[in-house]
């Protein structure tokens, strides 16, 4: 009910999926939230149905587009103004392609690294200093089972999401002395929107390598995010937290 | 308040230390314990105090040597008798030693490797058919940084502590179908008996070695061990859990 009472959290790529059923599960937790995407829309009703849910106002809903660090500052300053600071960021916003290495544009593959890979490295770099006023933070950043082990397509996806991996690491060991914990999540597949792009046969064929033979579902990331997020994980930074069914066991 | 409500939960080694805390924070979240140690009556108090504390009988305490089958068989049974069934194991007893290769005695070498590797093989192995009759469960492995990475002594434990890491992932693929989620969790340097046996001088250049620069309370990893023996985690199995001040992210 009150595992992350007091604090404010900032969410990219909120407006629906797993960045939505993170917002949900923050307010639940005594969280205020912004919530920032490139779907303006969905992403204020997103907020508006979180509100008249809680009945107050305990969500914003802002644009973002991760890819551009005036936004970042913009949605920093929207924690402050709105509930009075910043503790907690999470780098959910991403985009996926199938394609292999030789098939990927340059134009695709500017646009994944830039969002997926630059846009975690702007949200970390300008909610730093956000979080060092309030003695500390949690950064959790969403990478995937995609980030640890390879496959035949989504070069470019694998490259951005790897990096994520690393990038993590190092800024945990950097602001470990001004406690900002910053971890990595790996979900496995998860039945969000963005994987509609998956051909109905290959998803089933994928179901049945994951040992629970399922995807799994927004909120079970969103449990894995929580957890990461409160000062239940206080000694845990630098992690990777894999969430897949069981996928990356095998 | 009530994150394992209704569940039974079995921990080994649960008389002190960290097995002893995460006894305290499952009866505080509405579990039943059985804490099973080879240190009988530090076991019998550390469940007398619990249950002093809650104001009921939560927590209860046995005999259980993790290497000794009929131990487990007999922990079981009481999991079964006093709470009415079993939903969690958290192996979680074990030694240290800080032998290297050569200085490492085979009477050494045998008992670490029984406690340690095939104490919790063992384990698992008992449990499962009870938490089959429940229709699934959740099992914690507590191995150890020293079973992701390297170091100058302590041979036998690392070996004994990286077959926990995968043996936790062999049952996690096997267990599946069964609804039985199988986990490890690596902590760094926490601040039990077992680690108040180094010299402080010796003890701090290590400590240090890790980002966060402190050792942690025994209750940081239970708070881990809590998130991972709940319905929370339902889509994470055969993952790694690491809980180390960031000490493996350098
Ligand atoms: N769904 C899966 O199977 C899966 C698996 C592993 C990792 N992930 C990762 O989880 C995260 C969330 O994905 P999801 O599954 O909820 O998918 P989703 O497509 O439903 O959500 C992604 C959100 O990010 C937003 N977004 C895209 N580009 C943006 C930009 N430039 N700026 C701001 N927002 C932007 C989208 O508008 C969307 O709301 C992503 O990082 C994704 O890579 C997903
Ligand atoms: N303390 C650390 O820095 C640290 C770091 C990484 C991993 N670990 C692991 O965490 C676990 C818990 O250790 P701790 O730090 O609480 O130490 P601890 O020494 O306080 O607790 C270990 C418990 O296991 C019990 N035990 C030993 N042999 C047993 C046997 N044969 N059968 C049943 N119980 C037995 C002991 O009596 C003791 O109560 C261990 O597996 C340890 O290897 C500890």
């Amino acid at each position: 009910m009150d595992r992350l009472k007091g604090k404010v959290a900032l969410i990219s790529g909120g407006a629906r999926g797993q960045g939505a059923a993170e917002a949900r599960l923050f307010v639940g937790e005594g969280a205020r939230v912004v919530i920032g995407d490139v779907l303006d829309d969905q992403a204020a009703q997103t907020a508006s149905e979180i509100n008249s849910k809680t009945g107050a106002r305990v969500a914003v809903g802002i644009h973002l587009d991760v890819t551009r660090a005036a936004d970042w500052r913009n949605a920093v300053a929207t924690c402050q103004k709105e509930f009075g600071g910043l503790d907690i960021l999470v780098n959910n916003a991403g985009i996926f392609n199938m394609s292999g290495l030789e098939d990927t544009s340059e134009e695709l593959w500017d646009s994944i690294v830039n969002i997926n890979q630059k846009g975690v490295w702007l949200g970390m770099k300008e909610t730093v200093a956000a979080m060092r006023k309030r003695g500390g933070g949690s950064i959790v950043n969403i990478s995937s089972v995609a980030g640890l082990t390879g496959s035949t397509g989504s070069t470019a996806y694998h490259g951005t999401k790897g990096a994520v991996r690393l990038l993590t690491k190092a800024a945990a060991v950097q602001y470990a002395p001004e406690k900002i914990r910053v971890n990595s999540v790996h979900p496995g597949l998860i039945g969000t929107q963005m994987i509609d792009i998956i051909p109905p046969d290959q998803r089933q064929a994928f179901h049945s390598i994951v040992p629970m033979r399922r995807e799994g579902k927004p909120e079970e990331v969103a449990n894995v995010v929580l957890f990461l997020a409160s000062d239940d994980a206080s000694y845990v930074t630098g992690a990777e937290f894999v969430v897949d069914g069981g996928l990356n066991a095998v | 308040m009530d994150r394992l409500k209704g569940k039974v939960a079995l921990i080994s080694g649960g008389a002190r230390g960290q097995g002893a805390a995460e006894a305290r924070l499952f009866a505080g979240e509405g579990a039943k314990v059985v804490i099973g140690d080879v240190r009988d009556d530090l076991c019998k108090k550390t469940a007398d105090e619990i249950n002093a504390k809650v104001g009921s009988k939560a927590v209860a305490a046995i005999h259980l040597d993790v290497t000794r089958a009929a131990d487990w068989r007999g922990a079981v049974d009481a999991c079964q008798r006093e709470f009415g069934g079993l939903d969690i194991l958290v192996n979680n007893a074990g030694i240290a030693n800080m032998k290297g290769v050569e200085e490492t005695s085979e009477e050494e070498w045998d008992s670490i490797v029984n406690i340690n590797q095939k104490g919790v093989w063992l384990g698992m192995k008992a449990a499962v058919p009870a938490m089959r009759q429940r229709g699934g469960g959740s099992i914690i492995n507590i191995s150890s940084i020293f079973g992701l990475i390297g170091s100058s002594g302590s041979a036998a434990y690392h070996g004994t502590k990286g077959a926990v890491r995968l043996l936790t992932k062999a049952a996690a693929v096997q267990y599946a179908p069964d609804k039985i989620r199988v986990n490890s969790i690596h902590p760094g340097v926490i601040l039990t008996p077992m680690v108040d046996v180094i010299p402080r001088e010796d003890l701090q250049p290590i400590i240090n070695l890790a980002p966060m620069k402190r050792g942690a309370q025994p209750e940081e990893v239970g708070w881990c061990v809590v998130f991972l023996a709940s319905d929370e985690a339902s889509f994470v199995t055969g993952s790694e859990l690491v809980v180390d001040g960031g000490y493996t992210a350098v």
